[in-house]
């Protein structure tokens, strides 16, 4: 049966986390899997980009992250929560990573959730040929989409990928998703002008079906990662935006008629 | 079903300035009343001591100190300093003597007291030795029973030291048709009996007492009366001169006759509410469904043209800064475990009507606007929440949360009305439930349920299975195999169950030496005027005149008994990482914490020069012998690798199967033998599985247990997980708990979730919140109340991060586990807290 070989399905992920309220609605059951095309700086999971399974040092403490699970597995943690999903009209969250690297594994795992009626969300950048993307959407009840800059050199500068492939799949997914939702972390210093989040609200205003907007002000929640795997922060002191700046960058990209939420 | 308006009224400033003034003097202990109880029980000696109780309150009623305090609507005090507390040493009065000179600075709720007060109640303490309910129930008790209570197994020491309170009267009674009532009620049965009845003599002087003792509660408002208007006489200001004669007005008619206004209704239920907690100094005198019992007469207002809302909720406002300004003083021990001046008066908004229809109406939002407004901790508010359970209220008592008052609380009438019923309650009254002081369900107005009965630690049988039975030297509970010779699991579990059912008996002795103490040495006759069916039976509550007896006595330390049993059979049966001795030897040295080097020499000596007592000769061989054996049982790495092995096993509050298992297994300990016991009053006991504040003083009396916890610790509070050891989120934990059995537990389950307010930010982070109440209900939950955190608490999060291991905060966009972080980034989260939220 086909649910059967969707349950032995093998994918790598480094975290479950129960009961987020922030990132797709309801409460949720967020998946982070393993292994992204982009390298942001901002990136709070840094853990989170190599595909590898790594060694990180979190309190004092050697961590493994990574591993690998089959949906079964994942699937019993995500039935947990069963009951809060119905009475919050939550249910599960893929993240990262990018989920589409393992796009057989996403497809499997949410095909699998859809036939125990749960409702699903995939937090993304679109950052795969959309071939890989294509066949899961069927299965996403919301699309929680990150566009993070209209200047493909600048994005490119930050993240190390141009922008032409994620706008034109944002543009088709688009077409065909139930519900899609454009997310902006906003990064002092790379997006955090008016001008820019105008042009990134005046593409999303373009897309099919899009209504609303997130703002995500930038975080140093992953400062920590960084030093445990080794790595250099390189976003430095940069504080996160103030307040008032975040309610100026809703007001501008509420122009373009888009619901705006600052946060998830 | 009654409609219902969500919004309601703005607090007025009347609040604020009685709210305000209600900090400006320090709790007081006064002596008025201990005083004016003996000098009238030294005119009684050898009367029935129900008429000397009646005729003692008589004379408190008539010459306590009666107080207007300014801006109040609704009056009547017991003390003259505000928030301050008579004495009754009819209970106890030793502590208080021992403790004169320390209780105005000790750590845990402290009461100051004058050097005037000092000597009068020395003068009246002198009269009462001998002549307490607490030395006669120790007189009662087995010595058995006594050893037990000295070696901290159980504490009995609520009642045991003072009144039982633990009760909601028939409030509805006396608003409805007064105290004169109640009088021609009891003058009624008076008429119907014949002296040659059986019962007569005990039953005519019950009679005879509620009758003194209501005309007191007359007189007593009557004196109120009087001074409201000798004040307005001298007042200035014309509104309050205005006020001041409408409160004379009130205390004329209320609570003498019937009320025929809400105002009225307020002021009447105040008095009651008052004089219970005058006539004894039990707490927990629950008002329970104010909403309910209260409507009528809103109604009432409602109807009439010149309706004020906002005043009607400025009065219910008044009456909650009254809760706030009766206290209660404990010995030091005690105060530790009820700590926060706590007098436990538990209000309860929302759930079902008797037949079954939704019973939310205008005063359940208004109870929860009270709270709102005075952010107080009196009442101890709470909410009933049931499939039907409007949204909309949900969502305001969510509100309510949010502010980090702690309150409310929420029940589930789904758990609750079929535990009751299993009870033996009829099933109207079973869904006309409120909860009594913290957690405790009974129908109110019919039940005497003794809800706090003794605290029972559930830790300390397993350190004695460690010791076949011993604690300090001596022999306390049965001698169970010694564990060298365990070969099982269960074995040790069936040794630790013997202990259970050992010390459960010895603690159903004391309560019943307690129970008996109380009938014979304290009837409350004022109490029974209010509770079916004294007046019927012609008995008080304490001598079995409620329709419902129980005693319900709360097991606490289920995550510490679960984690320890399940390493146990994890790492010395099946694993066989260490032996159970070498466990003993890690929890007798507090996981190698404990052991001093230096001291191995001494150690040493003092074994050989023990064994030489008892005749065995000790030469250098056995002396290599003696010291290699306490090398290694104090090898301190050794015994804190113990630990280590220990802390990665599973642990209760991550919704894993097996140990979930063991911890509702481990519940039924508890809970199983206890039901099978009756008190004197023919009623049942019921488990609680709750330790107020006492999981902290009673965890300071226990050593090392095997899940890891380090010696004189506090022990986990309620049916929650240890602290720290939930590590997977509110919902599983929530999962968690709800795999115990509540309904087992009818005298009450109590589970306790930390937030940060970010988690409840905005109206998703409400709706996800009532989600996650509703998700742990549909599972059978009993009870949930929540800590929203403060800015201290993060605070003192951030030194002492394992005792907040699950304590959730949101990050821009992220929910996460505030220990985890960074301090750097906690930090952020402490500021952000001052600042406001994104």
């Amino acid at each position: 049966m086909e649910q059967n070989k969707d349950l032995s399905v093998k994918g790598r992920i480094f975290d479950i986390q129960q009961f987020s309220t922030h990132d797709g609605p309801g409460i949720r059951t967020i998946v982070f899997l393993k292994g992204c095309l982009l390298r942001c700086r901002w990136c709070c999971n840094p853990e989170s980009q190599e595909y590898a399974i790594q060694t990180m040092v979190r309190g004092g403490k050697e961590e493994v992250v990574g591993r690998d699970v089959t949906v079964a597995e994942i699937f019993e943690t995500v039935k947990k929560d069963m009951l809060y999903y119905r009475r919050s009209g939550g249910g599960i969250t893929l993240s990262g990573g990018e989920t589409l690297c393992q796009s057989e594994f996403a497809l499997a795992l949410l095909r699998t959730c859809k036939k125990y009626g749960i409702n699903t969300a995939i937090e993304t950048t679109l950052s795969t040929p959309f071939f890989m993307i294509e066949p899961l959407i069927e299965y996403i009840d919301t699309f929680l989409v990150d566009i993070k800059h209209m200047n493909s050199e600048k994005h490119e500068k930050f993240t190390t990928m141009k922008n032409e492939l994620i706008l034109q799949n944002a543009q088709r997914v688009s077409q065909l998703a139930k519900n899609f939702v454009v997310r902006v972390p906003v990064i002092p210093g790379f997006n955090d002008t008016e001008e820019e989040i105008k042009d990134i609200a005046n593409f999303a205003s373009t897309l099919h079906g899009v209504k609303e907007i997130n703002l995500l002000p930038y975080h140093r929640l992953g400062y920590d990662k960084y030093i445990g795997l080794g790595r250099e922060y390189t976003m430095g002191d940069v504080p996160p935006p103030t307040k008032e700046k975040m309610l100026i960058l809703k007001k501008t990209a509420e122009t373009f008629g888009l619901t705006v939420n600052i946060g998830g | 079903m009654s409609k219902y308006t969500v919004e309601t009224p703005k607090k007025t400033d009347r609040i604020d300035r009685l709210k305000e003034a209600l900090f400006k003097s320090r709790p007081q202990i006064e002596a008025d009343r201990a005083v004016l109880l003996t000098q009238s029980y030294m005119e009684t000696e050898g009367e029935p001591m129900v008429i000397r109780r009646a005729k003692a309150f008589k004379n408190i009623c008539e010459n306590l100190p009666v107080v207007i305090r300014d801006d109040e609507l609704i009056v009547g005090s017991s003390t003259v300093a505000s928030k301050s507390c008579q004495v009754f040493p009819e209970f106890s009065f030793d502590w208080m003597e021992k403790e004169f000179d320390t209780i105005a600075n000790r750590s845990a709720d402290p009461f100051y007291i004058s050097e005037d007060t000092k000597k009068a109640l020395r003068e009246v303490f002198k009269y009462w030795k001998g002549r307490t309910t607490s030395e006669l129930a120790t007189s009662y008790m087995t010595k058995d029973t006594i050893t037990a209570i000295e070696h901290n197994i159980f504490t009995p020491g609520n009642y045991f030291y003072n009144g039982v309170g633990h009760v909601t009267v028939h409030y509805d009674k006396v608003l409805k048709m007064g105290y004169n009532g109640i009088i021609a009620e009891a003058k009624a049965e008076l008429d119907s009996i014949k002296v040659s009845d059986a019962d007569y003599v005990t039953k005519s002087a019950l009679l005879e007492a509620v009758i003194i003792s209501c005309n007191a509660a007359i007189t007593y408002a009557n004196r109120y009366s009087k001074l409201a208007l000798e004040m307005a006489g001298k007042e200035r200001n014309l509104q309050r001169k205005e006020e001041l004669l409408k409160i004379a007005e009130n205390c004329s008619k209320v609570p003498a006759n019937g009320a025929t206004n809400f105002y009225e209704a307020c002021q009447s239920f105040w008095f009651v509410q008052l004089l219970l907690q005058t006539e004894s100094n039990g707490h927990s005198i629950s008002p329970g469904r104010f909403d309910q019992y209260m409507y009528p007469y809103y109604k009432m207002d409602k109807n009439s043209p010149d309706f004020n809302r906002d005043f009607a909720q400025e009065l219910i406002d008044c009456l909650w800064i009254k809760f706030n300004d009766i206290s209660k003083v404990r010995d030091d021990a005690s105060a530790q475990g009820f700590a926060g001046y706590g007098t436990f008066q538990n209000l309860i908004a929302g759930g079902q009507t008797p037949c079954g229809l939704d019973a939310t109406n205008d005063l359940s939002f208004m109870t929860i606007a009270a709270t709102m407004h005075v952010l107080l901790p009196q009442p101890s508010f709470s909410v009933r929440v049931w499939n039907k359970t409007p949204h909309e209220f949900l969502v305001k008592a969510a509100e309510l949360t949010r502010t980090g008052v702690g309150l409310p609380a929420y029940y589930n009438d789904e758990v609750i009305i079929p535990a009751l019923l299993s009870r033996g309650l009829t099933i109207e009254d079973a869904r006309d439930y409120n909860i009594i002081g913290c957690v405790e369900p009974q129908k109110s107005g019919k039940t005497w349920g003794w809800h706090d009965a003794a605290f029972f630690n559930m830790c300390r049988p397993l350190e004695l299975v460690f010791s076949s039975g011993m604690d300090n030297g001596k022999q306390i509970s049965v001698k169970t195999q010694n564990i060298e010779d365990m070969t099982t699991f269960d074995e040790f579990y069936d040794a630790y169950k013997e202990h259970m059912n050992y010390m459960i008996a010895l603690m159903v002795n004391a309560n019943n030496a307690i129970d008996v103490a109380h009938a014979e040495r304290c009837p409350l006759p004022f109490l029974a005027s209010m509770l079916d069916d004294c007046i019927k039976r012609g008995k008080t509550a304490e001598q079995g005149g409620a329709v419902y007896n129980f005693t319900g006595p709360q097991g606490f330390g289920i995550a510490n008994m679960a984690d320890s049993l399940f390493a146990i059979r994890k790492l010395v049966f099946e694993d066989k990482e260490f032996t159970l001795s070498e466990l003993r030897d890690a929890l007798e040295t507090n996981f190698g914490k404990d052991t001093v080097k230096a001291n191995t020499a001494d150690l040493v000596a003092k074994i050989a020069t023990e064994l030489r007592a008892t005749g065995v000769t000790v030469g250098e061989k056995e002396i290599a012998q003696i010291t290699k054996t306490v090398v290694s049982r104090t090898d301190a790495n050794k015994n804190a690798a113990i630990r280590e092995k220990i802390l990665a096993q599973s642990k209760f509050g991550n919704d894993e199967t097996e140990i979930d298992a063991l911890a509702r297994d481990v519940a039924y300990t508890y809970t199983r033998p206890l039901e099978q016991y009756r008190n004197p009053r023919g009623g049942q006991f019921q488990a609680g599985l709750y330790p107020v504040s006492a999981n902290v003083p009673l965890g300071a009396q226990t050593g090392a247990t095997p899940d890891g916890r380090y010696a004189y610790t506090p022990v986990a509070d309620g049916v929650s997980p240890s602290a720290g050891r939930d590590v997977h989120g509110p919902t599983a934990a929530a999962n968690s708990v709800s795999k115990l059995d509540h309904g087992i537990a009818s005298n009450g389950t109590l589970f306790n979730m930390k937030f940060h307010p970010s988690a409840l930010e905005g109206t998703s982070g409400i709706e996800s919140f009532i989600s996650l109440i509703r998700g742990y209900f549909d599972q059978k939950g009993s009870h949930v109340q929540f800590n929203v955190v403060s800015r201290e608490t993060l605070l003192d999060a951030q030194k002492n991060p394992e005792k907040y291991q699950s304590l959730v905060v949101r990050v821009a966009g992220y929910s996460a586990l505030f220990t985890t972080l960074s301090k750097s980034l906690q930090d952020d989260i402490i500021n952000r807290t001052e600042q406001g939220t994104f």
